[in-house]
């Protein structure tokens, strides 16, 4: 008697706790979006700027519209943060808490290239299709092959490397400048991999590097640097450069009145703030990326940005990462599921439409993006780019002034 | 040549500013503040959200960082970092406790500083250029120069012909024998402790004109400010100076005439160098 009463009992609790196990499981009504970025260490700055608003900026929009449609149920978004510090081995401690604890169906993917790579084996391990943005790198095919569950959309080191080479050669032929180019880098990762690459590019295009020379992250004055550049008397100056050394060499550029006819530095040349500190003196100065303010999705979204945020997206990977969480929103839709694998598989087989206009996926990697921009009269317009529309002509340096 | 001279200097003044500070903050008062470029991040705080929400100058705002800071660390030392003082039975706990406290209120400071501002702190201010003799420069780095050549040269004489200036060199040398001798110590480390975030604040707040900072570089700067304070020789202000001058002349030399990219291996070359043939610094006392 007593043996039955404590199977029944047995019985009941095993039923109770898989209904408890299974109750918020059947009855879930959020979708939980997980992000993990930096807001503190030596990327914040750049995170703070592209990739963060646009999350913020996406999550408060869908769940305006009532939250996503997953297979007829409207579901709004749950988001949940966290700060990376900058540091990989707590990305990935993180991340594991996000598919863990937190049980986040989909993530957001991580900010900066290595943080990319460094992650895409414990995303995919658990499944979760990652749409990269802030992420360049030639080793594409072998990742995204190594790692289905990863997706590109920024374009290739190469790509970037063409654009400003094909800048080159325009103005070489119209005689602006000679084949002499002054080149810096910033020593690190990236500053190497894409200074290697237009080492060969640019020599192989008949161009002369009079003065090539890498700095460290983080130098404090890069006076010797561009006294360098400006000595070499190169008409063409090109900096692979990161957030801090952007500002840093543009300023050293107006103090030493740097005298080219074509100015480029890589990231941050896009931010609004750098228009902020320098004005019109920055003027025809050449960056990484642009966008085309008159395409009437990308004027909305800015518009979008700036209400809901408070922040002026940058000019260049802000729209990609948003056009990110789209494609991430209209696959999850389109595929009417939370299933991650079947997310993934609708990635790759469809097209989606974002301010970026038409993205589809080859082999995990978009090829719509802009690659140089050129501030002009205050706006950071696209100058080269692939598969995109409303390229402007590039203007010629021609001073510091005001 | 001059190119060198006069960039190394000026690069000089603005690691004086940067190791100042910490100089009085770990040689008088004996703590191994961490936190002192978040100290310094948040007086270029401060000069970059008054000029740009309020167009105030940023040498102004040097002037009014200042008591701010000044009364901003006192607190933090007397409140914060006098029960480790109390409870620390020799200076090496000392040491090990300040840096575990102040690097935690570094973390603090970062979120502070975050959450007011989490891009970087882009302005510019007197980036205008001018040539000493023969050398262009610019205007904001001449400015920052000339105060850490004030604040050094004040605090050089402060410290050797006032009353209270020899206070705290007395007990920069032993706290016991200070005390002996009638020296109110805490109030004098406080004090040591409070001038010395102040100064550093100051250097945040000029080196903002020039080098665009964020709420997160403040440990690139407690780093350098580190290699200074011991290469120079704790506690000895001349030290951090000399040490300065050093450090800034050889990274221009070496970013000129061999590569930039051999800045920091040079400086840290010169550090390794010095600790071994002069582990106590190039002022220091040796320990007896």
């Amino acid at each position: 008697m007593i043996r039955r009463n404590l199977m029944k009992l047995a019985a009941a609790g095993l039923l109770a706790t898989s209904a408890l196990i299974a109750g918020p499981a059947s009855a879930q009504d959020v979708v939980k979006i997980g992000a993990i970025a930096p807001k503190t260490g030596p990327l914040a700055g750049g995170a703070v700027v592209t990739q963060w608003p646009n999350v913020q900026l996406w999550v408060e929009q869908v769940n305006a519209r009532g939250g996503l449609n997953v297979g007829g149920k409207q579901m709004p978004i749950e988001l949940i943060e966290y700060d990376d510090k900058t540091n990989p081995g707590e990305h990935i401690k993180l991340a594991q808490r996000l598919a863990e604890q937190d049980q986040v169906d989909f993530v957001v993917a991580p900010y900066g290239t290595g943080f990319n790579i460094a992650t895409a084996p414990i995303y995919g391990r658990y499944g979760y299709p990652m749409i990269a943005v802030s992420a360049i790198t030639d080793k594409m095919e072998e990742l995204t092959e190594r790692y289905p569950n990863l997706f590109f959309t920024l374009g290739t080191t190469t790509s970037f490397v063409d654009g400003v080479k094909e800048i080159l050669i325009e103005k070489r032929d119209a005689g602006v400048i000679g084949n002499e180019v002054a080149m810096v880098n910033v020593a690190d990762a990236f500053g190497i991999e894409l200074a290697d690459r237009a080492r060969e590019l640019l020599t192989e295009a008949g161009f002369e590097l009079v003065y090539d020379r890498s700095y460290p992250l983080g130098t404090p004055d890069l006076s010797p640097v561009m006294k360098g550049a400006k000595d070499s008397g190169a008409k063409a100056f090109v900096a692979w450069s990161y957030p801090p050394d952007s500002f840093g060499l543009a300023e050293q550029a107006i103090i030493e009145d740097l005298d080219v006819a074509v100015y480029y530095s890589a990231v941050a040349t896009s931010f609004p703030a750098f228009v902020g500190a320098y004005g019109n003196k920055i003027d025809a100065v050449l960056g990484a990326g642009g966008t085309n303010v008159d395409d009437p999705k990308i004027a909305e979204y800015r518009q979008a940005h700036l209400e809901i945020t408070g922040k002026v997206p940058d000019y260049w990977a802000s729209a990609n990462t948003y056009a990110a969480l789209q494609i991430l929103e209209q696959a999850i839709e389109g595929a009417g599921t939370l299933d991650r694998d079947t997310v993934t598989q609708y990635i790759k087989d469809n097209s989606f439409d974002t301010v970026m206009g038409e993205l589809t996926f080859e082999n995990n990697v978009s090829h719509t993006f802009w690659s140089v921009g050129q501030w002009q009269d205050g706006v950071f317009r696209g100058v080269k780019g692939s598969n995109v529309e409303g390229a402007v002509p590039v203007r010629v340096k021609e001073g510091w002034a005001e | 040549m001059l190119d060198i001279l006069v960039s190394g200097l000026l690069l000089s003044g603005t690691y004086a500013l940067v190791a100042m500070g910490l100089n009085l903050q770990y040689g008088v008062a004996r703590i191994m503040n961490l936190a002192n470029g978040e100290v310094l991040v948040l007086g270029a705080l401060a000069a970059f959200w008054l000029y740009t929400t309020a167009q105030v100058s940023p040498l102004l705002t040097v002037i009014l960082v200042v008591p701010v800071s000044f009364i901003g660390n006192w607190l933090i030392y007397r409140f914060l970092l006098t029960p480790l003082v109390r409870r620390s039975k020799s200076q090496g706990a000392l040491e090990v406790d300040s840096i575990l406290a102040t690097f935690g209120m570094s973390f603090i400071i970062i979120g502070v500083m975050v959450s007011i501002e989490g891009g970087f702190f882009a302005y510019k201010y007197l980036s205008e250029p001018i040539s000493i003799i023969g050398s262009t420069t610019s205007l904001n780095r001449l400015v920052a120069f000339l105060i850490a050549c004030a604040i050094g040269l004040a605090l050089y004489l402060w410290l050797n012909l006032s009353r209270a200036g020899v206070a705290v060199r007395a007990v920069s040398v032993s706290t016991e024998a200070s005390g002996l001798v009638g020296i109110n110590v805490p109030r004098v480390s406080a004090f040591a402790f409070a001038l010395g975030g102040a100064i550093t604040a100051v250097g945040g707040a000029l080196i903002s004109t020039f080098i665009t900072l964020d709420a997160s570089i403040g440990v690139v700067f407690t780093l350098k400010a580190l290699i200074i304070v011991i290469m120079g020789g704790v506690g000895d202000i001349r030290g951090a100076i000399v040490a300065a001058i050093i450090l800034g002349m050889v990274e221009t030399a070496v970013a000129t005439l061999v590569d930039p990219g051999l800045t920091l291996a040079a400086a840290y070359l010169i550090f390794v160098l010095i600790l071994l043939f002069r582990p106590q610094g190039i002022f220091g006392r040796r320990a007896t």
